[in-house]
């Protein structure tokens, strides 16, 4: 209540108000305001356009969605590519963990991979798709490799920096004390790696889930990116934007339900 | 005899920091390592750690070894109870009884980040004495404390080294913390250059 007493004051001094600080919206009505704000902008711009096949507006758009959930096909899809995004994931940041950790508290080692590591990173996403398609066959095993490739050497050099910036005091109390390996893992290493782990995951996701399409416009015969895929080749853009649109949910409900929560979980001791 | 020291040898490169220091620690004595800052008496303690494996001649250590830190050393993401758990295996309820001993009862829930300094060192002397050690190492644990802090400290360290009576080496730069803890000193001193 004192801010609000405060801010009268201000307003009655000046006499016009425009020095009073306003109480800060919450996090989720900037987040709904702000997705509003683009829905509108979507809308404007469909409207200035005024040609559906084109640019189809929000009320084009949605129905269309409705209707595709309503057949069920709209699940089976993105459920298709949900999946690759998770086995993907799980690869790409497990491999990446470990070898940049690897890299980052062994030196010598670090000299050896490290020009592995600038080698991948610019290694183009496509290059390793049609690859792993040759070589391996138009099949999942090489949808989900495909993926990991592309996502594990940056993971890798986001765990270096983590490993790197490790608390060695930690580690000579964990030894001095006879700290198990998995008790060092657990309560020494895997909380200082956390604020990176949560860096990299949320940035992987979305990098992930973007390849994934490529993966699946080139070469799965069911995903969100294999329909677009098809939906691209009869000019339909609505139904182009309808996949589009729901996978995009469904990454920002992850991001808010899961992603958002673990974070907070891990960063509790500092906020205490 | 708790801790058999016979190091022939220690060198960062060229420089060499130790030669030659043989001695034994038995329990319930307190052996305190003196002398100026760079003269390898941390050195010294991260050897007898184990922390430190590069050096010529060896190092026996029997049972259990325990060790308070310059800094407090928390696991910051831990509770209080957590810290002294997590790193002697002890039960909740000897954790509780360790927090006590120090002063901190009742603190159990809380993180390092919300104890004052002069309670996280308390901390890190209660993980030292719920590990029951035979073998405590102590490096400079009173250093930029402030006088009352030390007194403090001091008093608990020596009250908690009497009543388990560990073999205790204690370095320090500080000649009256020596003489209250110590029943023996050694004072290292700076090698001759070659």
């Amino acid at each position: 209540m004192s801010g609000v007493a405060l801010s009268n004051e201000t307003q009655r001094a000046d006499g016009r108000g425009t020095n009073a600080v306003p109480r800060p919206l919450p996090e989720w009505a900037v987040r709904v305001l702000s997705l509003s704000g683009l829905l509108a902008f979507w809308w404007v711009l469909a409207w200035a356009k005024a040609d559906p096949m084109v640019l189809p507006g929000p009320q084009t758009v949605l129905p269309r969605l409705g209707a595709e959930a309503m057949s069920g096909a709209l699940w089976h899809h993105l459920g298709a590519t949900l999946w690759r995004v998770a086995q993907a994931f799980v690869a790409a940041m497990s491999l990446g963990l470990v070898l940049g950790v690897l890299m980052g508290l062994l030196p010598r080692l670090n000299r050896w991979l490290d020009p592995w590591l600038v080698f991948f990173l610019n290694l183009p996403a496509l290059v390793v798709i049609v690859l792993c398609f040759l070589w391996i066959g138009l099949n999942e095993t090489a949808a989900i490799v495909a993926v990991a490739i592309n996502k594990i050497p940056l993971v890798t050099a986001m765990m270096r920096e983590g490993a790197r910036a490790l608390n060695g005091q930690l580690s000579d109390m964990a030894q001095v004390f006879g700290m198990s390996p998995l008790a060092r893992l657990r309560h020494i290493l895997l909380p200082q790696l956390a604020p990176h782990l949560a860096a990299t995951a949320r940035s992987g996701l979305s990098l992930i889930w973007k390849i994934v399409l490529v993966v699946e416009f080139l070469g799965r015969g069911q995903g969100v990116g294999f329909k677009i895929h098809l939906h691209f080749q009869m000019f339909d853009v609505t139904m182009v934007m309808v996949y589009a649109l729901s996978f995009i949910a469904v990454m920002l409900a992850i991001e808010t339900l899961i992603l958002q929560p673990l974070e907070r979980r891990a960063r509790r001791w500092r906020d205490a | 005899m708790s801790l058999q020291v016979a190091i022939r040898a220690k060198r960062f490169g060229p420089t060499e920091v130790l030669r030659d220091l043989v001695f034994q620690v038995a329990r319930g004595e307190v052996l305190a390592v003196l002398g100026p800052s760079g003269v390898g008496k941390s050195t010294l303690l991260r050897i007898i750690a184990g922390l430190d494996t590069g050096f010529e001649g060896q190092v026996r250590r029997e049972g259990r070894l325990a060790m308070v830190f310059q800094e407090p050393t928390l696991m910051p993401w831990r509770s209080a109870l957590d810290n002294l758990r997590l790193t002697t295996g002890v039960t909740a309820q000897q954790a509780e009884a360790a927090l006590s001993r120090v002063g901190l009862a009742g603190k159990g829930a809380l993180f390092p980040g919300q104890l004052s300094l002069g309670q996280q060192r308390r901390l890190s002397l209660a993980r030292a004495y719920a590990a029951k050690p035979d073998i405590l190492l102590l490096d400079e644990p009173f250093v930029s404390l402030d006088q009352a802090l030390v007194a403090d400290m001091l008093a608990l360290t020596e009250s908690v080294i009497a009543e388990q009576r560990p073999a205790t080496v204690f370095v320090t730069h500080a000649q009256n913390e020596a003489d209250r803890l110590a029943t023996r000193q050694m004072v290292l001193a700076a090698q001759a250059l070659a």
